[in-house]
């Protein structure tokens, strides 16, 4: 039977941690594999990161959506209410790049972030959301029992 | 498990020592420790990441930028950590080939271009 977690919370650091949390409690019982589980904790916070930071930036007061699901793999989806545009793009940056003294932390911290999410997450997809204004980040992971 | 920052005198060199989670929250408060190395004139910068147990881009950020502070300063800035699942975040978003890291504070300290090592 398919199982549905969400979890809305108001877009501030300090929650990005619950998220994590829960993520992986809700992992674990979809019986995602033990050796996954730092790689599913660090992608949903990275997610949920990206959505807080573009909240922030554009003054948003929505909550941030994280829905999980188990339907015979894990799903997690992490949506934000930010303006599309804004959302999408930023490949991870080479290593010359990062050193650079012209980039801004917050430019490093979020190609950084595209670099973790793309590397930890075989089956990721960003896209626009179907309904209003924002994007879901979606990671699915397989689990391990037959 | 929260942050918890700790620094220690090593010849020349300051060895902060990280614990905890860095992530989006606690990241500021290891940039205001670092800052406050820096400007009270810290210039051969370790940070310990043995007992980090999650980093993440903002931490990720926070450790770029005192690197880069150090180094427009004349000074140096290394890390040490010996975690794989930590290692592992290091090379996906190739910060590997831009921090110096070192499995100890010893080696970090003995490697150090600008001279000094312990």
């Amino acid at each position: 039977m398919m199982a549905t977690v969400k979890l809305s919370f108001s877009p501030a650091p300090v929650h990005v941690r619950t998220a994590r949390l829960v993520g992986v409690a809700v992992a674990r019982r979809a019986g995602v594999r033990e050796d996954l589980l730092d790689e599913v904790r660090l992608a949903i916070g990275e997610a949920c990161t990206r959505a807080v930071a573009l909240h922030r930036q554009y003054g948003l007061a929505d909550p941030v959506l994280v829905e999980m699901s188990d339907n015979g793999a894990y799903s997690v989806r992490v949506v934000d209410r930010a303006p599309i545009e804004a959302g999408i793009g930023l490949a991870a940056l080479p290593p010359d790049e990062l050193a650079k003294e012209s980039l801004s932390e917050d430019a490093l911290t979020t190609g950084v972030g595209f670099a973790l999410l793309a590397g930890f997450v075989e089956d990721l997809q960003v896209r626009p959301v179907e309904e209003g204004v924002g994007t879901e980040v979606r990671m699915v992971w397989p689990v391990g029992r037959s | 498990m929260e942050l918890s920052l700790a620094t220690r005198a090593v010849g020349e060199h300051t060895v902060l020592e990280v614990g905890g989670e860095v992530d989006v929250y606690t990241a500021p408060r290891l940039r205001e420790r670092l800052l406050e190395l820096i400007d009270g004139g810290a210039r051969r910068v370790v940070v310990d990441l043995g007992r980090v147990d999650f980093l993440d881009s903002t931490g990720l950020g926070v450790l770029v930028g005192a690197l880069k502070r150090l180094r427009s300063a004349g000074g140096s800035f290394a890390l040490v950590c010996d975690k794989e699942p930590l290692l592992k975040i290091f090379r996906i978003t190739a910060l590997d080939q831009v921090f110096p890291l070192h499995p100890t504070v010893d080696a970090a300290i003995s490697a150090d271009p600008t001279g000094a090592g312990a």
